[in-house]
């Protein structure tokens, strides 16, 4: 998908296939045939580079087809560079975006937005008496933003515990290691001081990503946040830990040798 | 052809806020507020206390304020927003941006204390740049009521119509200029007077001083159109070019910085369709500072002397 676009971030998507996995294979509850069901459970992109990742559970649990993926950033494309939603005037009978791309929930690209949109979305289901639960990806670079921080406060203080935010720990930003740029560790003490019950895991471990999610849906009285230990470019090995692959995309020949090794 | 105000009252456009919400939240609209610690002094409290559940407080943080209010709106609530003009857009442009405008979310913004009257806190507090930001921003609606009536109205329309909405109020107390026979239109202008001679285009709490003004201007024998351009975005193109055709040069009067504000956006219009002299009051390419509101009005010339002098000097040019 990101050869034929010739441009996009592959290590922060493939960092993160197993979280994005568990949340549309297992956890969340939701249907591709009604991507608009008021009661469904969202992945709310905030780490909005990671959108291949997305774009390619929604084809495969039938959201749209999969022969589009290969339509990525093009002109004219449904699969923006970083998701869109777009909401139309006029359909006030449905009261809820349409979706640029259905099971697309925010407009994402300006890291560190997120967590607030999805504070929005877990206190509108609670003044529904909905039981949806609002599921936020991250980034860790992406922590480096003050509005996270902002968003991390309120939740803790609206006690919003239909809300899970899950922390892709691959500690690598466009530039470099994290640890280089802006160190943002300790995560765990950090959570915790402002209010979150925190759930570590690897994040290449199915099964104890799925663990991780499920613990998450009964903590009380607070929100949960799963930092999941990863490796930016996880399955190819010319990309594992390589800074270089943040934002670029493979040539085609990579993209043959890399598909290789994932098979 | 004086002008008859309805009353001798005066209020501050911002005391519309809560009363409004809480009326449409009876009439069952599914407000949902997010506040960011100003609900007092923007009376979006009045809210909070009626509806504490719908309310979301989220401290001094505006930049999480809009994404929350993004999330709210994009699961279906009517989110309303509220903070000082100097932070709203100012502290989350990008937000506004990426969550706001170019998603259509239904987002309304309600910003109070715009503008020099805001008067002792001073520049920090001021905001004479926020229509520019706003007004840069396609899809966004930005209405300046001239009063706290038409302020209501602005609410109301906002709340009703989908989409985005900025509504511009300020802290001062200033005349009451319209009555319950009025209503507000959203992209339309009000015309306060006819007049053939120059039009002054004015918004916000310089419409009184515009009204003001032309009476004065009268007594001279020069005889002014004055309009109440209180939609900003989008424009009362119609009555602009109209005013220009009939009367051959217009004024534009905003509590705001006149290269980036009304007078810009006016002047974009004009000189595209039908160039006529052009004047512009208002903040003129620098800040105020500390002061009582009536003192730097009439120190940085956003009065109606201020006003009449500048439709002197445009008839010079015709």
């Amino acid at each position: 998908m990101l050869a034929a676009a010739g441009s996009g971030h592959p290590g922060g998507s493939l960092s993160a296939v197993e979280i994005v996995t568990a949340l549309y294979g297992r956890i969340m509850r939701h249907n591709p045939q009604q991507p608009l069901w008021p009661d469904r459970d969202r992945l709310i992109l905030s780490k909005g580079h990671a959108a291949p990742v997305v774009y390619a559970a929604l084809a495969e649990c039938g959201y749209f087809p999969v022969e589009e993926l290969t339509t990525l950033r093009k002109l004219g494309s449904r699969l923006q560079g970083h998701t869109f939603i777009y909401y139309q005037p006029g359909t006030h009978e449905l009261r809820t975006p349409i979706q640029s791309v259905p099971g697309i929930e925010m407009s994402a690209g300006s890291l560190g937005q997120g967590l607030s949109f999805s504070i929005g979305q877990a206190i509108a289901a609670r003044i529904d008496g909905r039981d949806s639960r609002i599921y936020c990806l991250l980034g860790d670079g992406e922590l480096d933003e003050g509005q996270v921080w902002e968003a991390a406060m309120c939740a803790a203080h609206h006690k919003l515990d239909n809300l899970t935010a899950i922390i892709d720990r691959n500690c690598i930003q466009n530039d470099g290691f994290c640890a280089d740029i802006m160190g943002t560790e300790p995560l765990r003490e950090k959570w915790e001081a402002f209010g979150w019950h925190v759930i570590e895991v690897d994040g290449h471990n199915l099964h104890a990503v799925i663990d991780a999610l499920t613990t998450a849906k009964e903590v009380k009285n607070q929100p949960a946040a799963i930092i999941a230990h990863t490796i930016k470019g996880k399955g190819v090995s010319f990309m594992e830990n390589n800074p270089v692959y943040h934002g670029k995309a493979p040539t085609p020949e990579e993209a043959e040798r890399a598909l290789a090794e994932l098979a | 052809m004086t002008v008859t105000l309805p009353s001798t009252k005066t209020a501050a456009t911002r005391e519309a806020l809560g009363p409004t919400l809480v009326r449409l939240r009876q009439e069952g609209l599914d407000i949902a507020v997010v506040d960011g610690d100003l609900g007092a002094s923007t009376t979006a409290r009045d809210f909070g206390k009626a509806y504490p559940e719908r309310f979301i407080s989220v401290g001094i943080a505006e930049q999480n304020m809009i994404g929350v209010a993004a999330g709210l709106a994009a699961a279906g609530k009517i989110a309303v927003a509220s903070t000082f003009a100097a932070f709203l857009p100012g502290r989350c442009f990008d937000q506004i941006r990426i969550s706001v405008a170019h998603t259509r979310l239904n987002v309304k913004l309600v910003a109070s204390h715009g503008g020099i009257s805001v008067g002792e806190d001073g520049i920090s507090a001021q905001a004479i740049e926020d229509l520019a930001l706003m007004a840069s921003l396609p899809g966004f609606n930005v209405i300046v009521p001239a009063d706290v009536v038409e302020a209501a109205q602005a609410i109301e329309t906002a709340l009703r119509q989908e989409g985005p909405f900025f509504i511009r109020c300020g802290r001062a107390k200033v005349p009451v200029i319209y009555d319950d026979a009025y209503r507000f239109q959203l992209g339309k202008a009000h015309q306060f007077r006819d007049g053939k001679d120059a039009t002054i285009i004015a918004l916000g709490i310089m419409v009184k001083p515009a009204i003001d003004a032309a009476e004065t201007l009268a007594a001279e024998g020069i005889d002014c159109r004055v309009l109440n351009m209180a939609t900003l975005r989008p424009l009362d193109e119609e009555a602009i070019l109209a005013a220009a055709r009939d009367t051959g040069a217009i004024v534009t009067a905003e509590e705001h910085l006149v290269h980036c504000g009304l007078g810009a956006l006016v002047s974009q219009i004009i000189t595209g369709n039908r160039p006529v002299p052009m004047g512009f009051v208002g903040m003129k390419d620098r800040y105020a500072e500390s002061g009582h509101a009536d003192e730097l009005l009439q120190k940085y010339g956003l009065t109606a002397g201020g006003i009449a002098q500048e439709v002197r000097v445009v008839l010079k040019r015709k």
